[in-house]
This record gives structure tokens, sequence and C-alpha cells, in this order.
């Protein structure tokens, strides 16, 4: 079975999504999608909305930034994550966002065609945090392939 | 330091060899025999021996890939040809690791959110690195850069910092940047040159070539 890989990431915004102090990020927003729309491997993402400054909105929680996306390979995420403009927004994130000591970040394996949703994204962030990478909730830092990783559709839902 | 690592560094002590090596790692792109041979100025049969060896050590890659634009029947097979090998190797006589430390303080800082000072040092670190009479371009190539032109601009073909990179991207990315604005800065010259503009299999890091930006 050909695997592709979610990734989903929050962040902790310092003020409104509409306030001055965010501007800079929303400007960004369109740009940054462009690329990643565009990139090698990309395969879908979460919009918010038609608007191309649309944020993902969700039930978890005021000022809380929601990445999701799919990827065809770690090498695809990585390259449009690190290796493309989007690094310059990533260094600038303790201007629009809180630092926290917490996993934001995860990873796993899907089968092809699987369009995921964001209750299971966020359960397996809740996997990360509770056990730390494993072949069903993982980082780039320790990552683990997608022969590794037994797709368990429940496995996100049962240890919520 | 292994002795797989010494024994894949040792391959590269023969000059034509060497030069091979260099040739081929210096365009960004694979390189056939024909090329690698004239750029060499020895004969193909040499120069496909060399890169052959290389590959062996595991120093280069091969593959095979059409050099022409024609297809079909009459068109040949394809060519074999040759890139940079992803690994890397490191000899140091007494044995040194300075890589796992490195690693290490990466972390620390990462956990700290120590990295404005990290830049700071960074950028002081940058101002001393232009040896006496050296250019931009003579300094980052010392120090394994690998510059090369494109348009208006001074890129970088190979990151110095790559398994850090790797590990703590923000952070090294961040500080590489501070190291090149220090060293233009070191040189006299407008730290504003350098900017992040990140490329997949090279370095973060591009300049531009005039001061006029």
């Amino acid at each position: 079975m050909v695997m592709h890989l979610a990734q989903l990431n929050v962040a902790h915004m310092r003020a409104p999504v509409d306030s001055p102090e965010l501007a800079d990020f929303v400007a960004a927003l369109d740009p940054i999608n462009r690329i990643s729309d565009e990139a090698p491997g990309f395969v879908w993402r979460l919009k918010g909305g038609e608007s191309p400054q649309d944020v993902v909105k969700h039930d978890y929680g005021d000022h809380l930034l929601i990445n999701f996306s799919v990827w065809e390979t770690r090498d695809s995420l990585w390259d449009f994550v690190y290796r493309s403009a989007h690094l310059g927004v990533l260094q600038r994130r303790r201007e629009w966002f809180l630092r926290v000591a917490e996993p934001y970040s995860v990873m796993w394996w899907i089968p092809r065609g699987h369009v995921p949703s964001l209750d299971e994204g966020m359960g397996r962030l809740e996997l990360l945090k509770a056990h730390g990478p494993t072949p069903e909730a993982f980082t780039f830092k320790q990552f683990y392939d997608s022969s590794e990783a037994a797709w368990r559709p429940a496995a996100a839902e049962v240890r919520k | 330091m292994s002795s797989d690592d010494l024994g894949t560094v040792a391959a590269l002590h023969d000059p034509v060899r060497r030069a091979v090596y260099e040739y081929v790692t210096s365009l960004g792109r694979e390189a056939g025999r024909n090329e690698t041979a004239e750029a060499v100025g020895v004969q193909r049969t040499l120069a496909a021996f060399h890169l052959d060896k290389l590959v062996e050590a595991g120093l280069l890659e091969a593959g095979f890939k059409r050099l022409t634009d024609r297809t079909g029947p009459g068109s040949g097979r394809p060519a074999k040809v040759y890139r940079r090998a992803r690994g890397e190797w490191q000899v140091s006589v007494p044995a040194r690791d300075y890589r796992t430390l490195a690693l290490l303080l990466a972390e620390a800082v990462d956990r700290l959110g120590g990295d404005e000072a990290a830049d700071e040092a960074a950028r002081r670190a940058g101002a001393r690195l232009a040896g006496e009479g050296e250019d931009l371009g003579g300094a980052l190539r010392r120090r394994g850069y690998e510059p090369y032109e494109e348009g208006e601009d001074l890129r970088l073909r190979n990151c110095p910092f790559h398994v850090l990179s790797q590990e703590h991207p923000l952070l090294v990315c961040s500080m590489n940047l501070a190291l090149c604005r220090g060293l233009l800065e070191g040189l006299g010259d407008d730290a504003a040159r350098a900017r992040l503009d990140p490329r997949p299999g090279e370095c973060c890091v591009a300049f531009s070539k005039n001061n006029e930006s």
C-alpha cells in the first residue's frame, strides 16, 4: 500500500489573529500557502475557507493556530518546511507565537487517498504528548518509516 | 574515526581521482563520463575507471540517464552518470568528536531558548572568519561552502553544518545566516547582502553579488 505522511502542528498566538501583532504573519499566509500547494510532493492541506488568508476554524481553544497537511514523503515535507521561503517565516515565530514546552507538531502515516479529520490529527498529537514518539505519532527528530507504522485508524480514537 | 571512514577518504589520495571528484561535485547536477574526462584532461577510460572507483568507495553515486534529447530506436542506451553521494566521512588523528558535542550543545540552546545569544556569537565569529587578503568567495570556499554564481547571486552548494542543520534546522540556519553576515562585516561589506534563501540540498544562505541592494 502506498503511504502518505500526515502532519499537524499547533501554535499559540500571542494575540488574536486579526490583531496588528499578527498582521505580518497573516500577510505571509497567502505566499507561503502558495509555495506549499505548488511544492513537489504536496498532497492536501486543511483550508479554513476560500480566502487564502482564512485560517483553520476549530473548537480546540482560542488563539490556537492549526496547520494540517499531507505529503508524499518525509523529504517533500522537510523541503517545504525548512528548504523554502517557509523557513524565513518560521524564524520569526517568536514574534507571533508563544514558546511551549510540550510537543506542538506531530506526523503519522496514512494510506494514500485517506483524508484525515482534524479530530484524528489532534488525537495523534495527544498520543505524542502522552507516549513520546512512536510509529503512530512521531516527529522529524524521531522519525519512523511507513514500513514501521501499522496504520491503525482507531489508535488515535481509542486512546483519546 | 572509524577505519571505514579512513578508507573512504583515502580513495581521494590519487590526484587524478581527486580532480574527478572535485569536478563532479562542482556541478550540482549529474556528470557524464565524457565531460568529466574532458574537464580533467584524461582519457575517457581512465576517467570512467576513477568514477567507478569513487562509486565503490561510496563517495559518488551512479545512475543512468539519456544525455541527448533523442529517444526511441537508434538513440542508444542511457549513459552512466555520477553525482555526489549523500554520506559524509570524517578523519581525525588522533580521534576527535566535535559533532556529538555540538549536537548536545545545540539541543541545550534550543531548550533554553538561547537562539539570540547563539546568533550573536555566530555573528562575532563570522567577523573573524576571513583570512588576510581573502575575499568573500575565497573565505566561503575555504570554509567548505562551495560558492557558485547564479544570476545576480552568489549561492552556496554545500552546507558545512549539514548534520546539525538536519537535527536543529531553525537554530543552525539562523546561526549560519548570522555567521555569513558577520563575515561580510569583517570584510567591511554590507551585512544585508546575505539573506536566507533555502533550497533543497543546498546551504540556506545566498548573497547578492553587488552592494547596491
